[in-house]
């Protein structure tokens, strides 16, 4: 009995330990991400880190201002292409397709959601870049590119959050709009969409995380300049690409800084992950 | 009239119907009509561009890469001629074993503790709940980093199959704790009470009832998990490195397949060999895919005749 009891008690202090590894991993990177980005703000300042357009590592320059601007402009573009074409795959899945439609599309998105980003990058490197190229110009490595890339990819995080969000919605509220004469359509897009807004929202948002911070998809075809684009088939740099690019070859001061960047980055990400959790405890999906 | 209430005002709810010409409710509920059948063909054709782009995406990599496969692609020792993709396979599946070994224990631990062993309410469920959905949402490259300051240099583990796995294991530990926390929760608690019942302590109760009952719903996702291993390359890049060769111990540095295939993409040398490379990356990840798809069917079968 002695040993049983011993054994009983081993177990629970191992299974809490083992719940306890996500908050010794989250402490752990915060931790080290702070500890060696944070020299690099009181080395360079924040003002001139975070609002400074030059970067050049050699010259000890380093500001992140224009790929704090691409970053936000490959997320914004990504946007425009995922979250209209997102909601209404969405839409389609969850209110108007046949039995048989659903289960042939559903396997579909969750391919998108398993194909890996070099295998998107790729594919937006051979196909969509020449293309670009042909049709505007320029190099074709391009924010456009990186927008098209990046809203194909953000398809199935949009489609399956909102998804939820549209079957969460109580039946009641699509049949009183149908008793009230509403068509299917009318009941579906005044009533059942607006009560599933703040999961659509989340969706988004999750969208917006996964955006800005893939990585190799978009360094694949985004050009990577440091500079303050002037339209949409210029290249840029995201935040992302300029830790991917540089880390493997930085030192001392340059190091740091783009550690710094992963600091900026991870900032956004927290940002966005506590709205995501805040709306979607609100949409109760 | 006659037949009013008494006390209603007289003619209120008439007057507007009698202001409407005849025909224009038929009118409105035409352009209802109409405008429903504009909004299902807008609904369908969001669908189909969704679909066109998976369908467009994986047949033109089909296409292109499917004539390149060679045998001399799938020899074992890399060089720059065959540019074989066997080592980075190998080391893909090297990497997949370390990283479960360490995430699904850790994984199904963590989430028997929070649905056996914790009440509601407990402050650091809420807190452990809320660092899993953090870890969830953290890029890969924020891992990679992470994984290049702790384990390859704080710990002096160098670029190596061991930091790659680690990294890996914490990125993919979250989704094998909520997935095996929601088979856990499907259980039936009569399940709990019969074990308990017979005498059974709540240890044995646990692996000898409730695991192998959660099975399925932990393999899915575990599979899901291979998944992610398989698509990952920003984390890897700076931890486990791209020597394109077989490792001799857990301190060398190795490329996984997504490694080998955004190297081989960059460079550029090599188009043909990136096409039939991309190809075995897409079918192992449609693999991956069906199978986790085929164990998730079995829950919804199990379940319903529970």
């Amino acid at each position: 009995m002695r040993v049983g009891v011993f054994r009983e008690r081993l177990a629970h202090i191992l299974f809490a330990l083992a719940a306890c590894v996500s908050i010794i991993a989250v402490a752990l990177i915060c931790f080290f991400l702070l500890i060696n980005g944070i020299p690099a703000f009181a080395k360079i300042g924040v003002v001139e880190f975070l609002a400074g357009t030059r970067w050049l590592p050699s010259n000890g320059e380093f500001g992140i201002l224009y790929m704090i601007i691409g970053s936000l402009y490959v997320t914004a573009g990504s946007l425009v292409i995922g979250v209209p074409f997102g909601m209404l795959s969405a839409l389609f899945l969850s209110r108007f397709a046949s039995k048989r439609m659903v289960k042939l599309l559903t396997p579909g998105v969750e391919l998108l959601a398993g194909i890996p980003s070099v295998v998107y990058g790729f594919f937006g490197l051979v196909v969509l870049v020449p293309f670009i190229r042909r049709l505007f110009g320029g190099f074709g490595l391009s924010i456009l590119a990186a927008a098209l890339v990046l809203g194909i990819m953000i398809l199935p995080t949009i489609i399956t959050v909102s998804k939820a969000a549209l079957d969460a919605v109580p039946r009641s509220y699509y049949e009183g709009a149908l008793a009230l004469g509403a068509t299917h359509e009318r009941s579906v897009f005044r009533v059942v969409f607006p009560a599933a807004s703040s999961g659509i929202t989340a969706s988004v948002i999750l969208g917006i995380g996964r955006a800005i911070g893939e990585t190799m998809a978009v360094v694949m075809v985004v050009g990577n300049q440091v500079r303050l684009p002037t339209s949409i088939i210029d290249g840029v740099r995201t935040l992302t690409g300029n830790i991917v690019l540089e880390m493997g070859y930085a030192a001392d001061l340059h190091r740091e800084a783009l550690i710094a960047t992963a600091v900026v980055l991870f900032v956004f990400i927290l940002i966005i992950n506590l709205l995501f959790s805040l709306l979607k405890k609100r949409a109760g999906i | 009239m006659n037949n009013e209430q008494p006390g209603s005002t007289p003619s209120a709810g008439t007057l507007p119907i009698a202001a409407i010409s005849p025909g224009a409710v038929e009118r409105t509920a035409r352009r209802n009509l109409r405008k429903g059948f504009l909004l299902r063909q807008l609904v369908r054709f969001g669908a189909g561009v969704t679909a066109a782009a998976l369908l467009l995406i994986v047949t033109y990599i089909l296409i292109m890469g499917i004539p390149h496969i060679s045998l001399d692609l799938f020899a074992l020792p890399y060089n720059s001629i065959n540019v074989s993709l066997m080592p980075a396979l190998i080391n893909t599946l090297l990497m997949t074993v370390f990283s479960l070994a360490l995430a699904i224990p850790l994984g199904i631990g963590a989430a028997i503790y929070l649905v056996e062993y914790t009440g509601r309410g407990n402050k650091l469920v809420g807190i452990i709940r809320v660092t899993a959905e953090t870890l969830t949402g953290i890029p890969s490259i924020v891992y990679g980093l992470f994984g290049l300051l702790f384990f390859v240099t704080a710990l002096k583990w160098r670029i190596s199959l061991i930091a790659g796995a680690f990294t890996l294991a914490i990125m993919i530990l979250p989704i094998i704790m909520r997935t095996s926390e929601e088979a856990l929760k499907a259980v039936p608690d009569s399940y709990r009470e019969g074990s308990f019942s017979l005498g059974a302590g709540r240890l044995r109760t646990v692996f000898r009832v409730l695991l192998p009952a959660a099975i399925p719903g932990i393999l899915a996702g575990v599979i899901l998990g291979i998944g992610r291993i398989f698509g990952e390359s920003a984390a890897l890049i700076y931890t486990a490195g791209s020597v394109a060769e077989l490792p001799n111990s857990v301190f060398d540095s190795t490329r996984t397949l997504s490694v080998h295939m955004y190297l081989l993409a960059s460079e550029g040398l090599h188009v043909d060999k990136t096409y039939a490379t991309a190809v075995v990356l897409l079918i192992i990840v449609v693999l991956i895919n069906t199978l986790s798809a085929m164990v998730a069917r079995r829950i919804t079968k199990g379940s319903a005749d529970a």
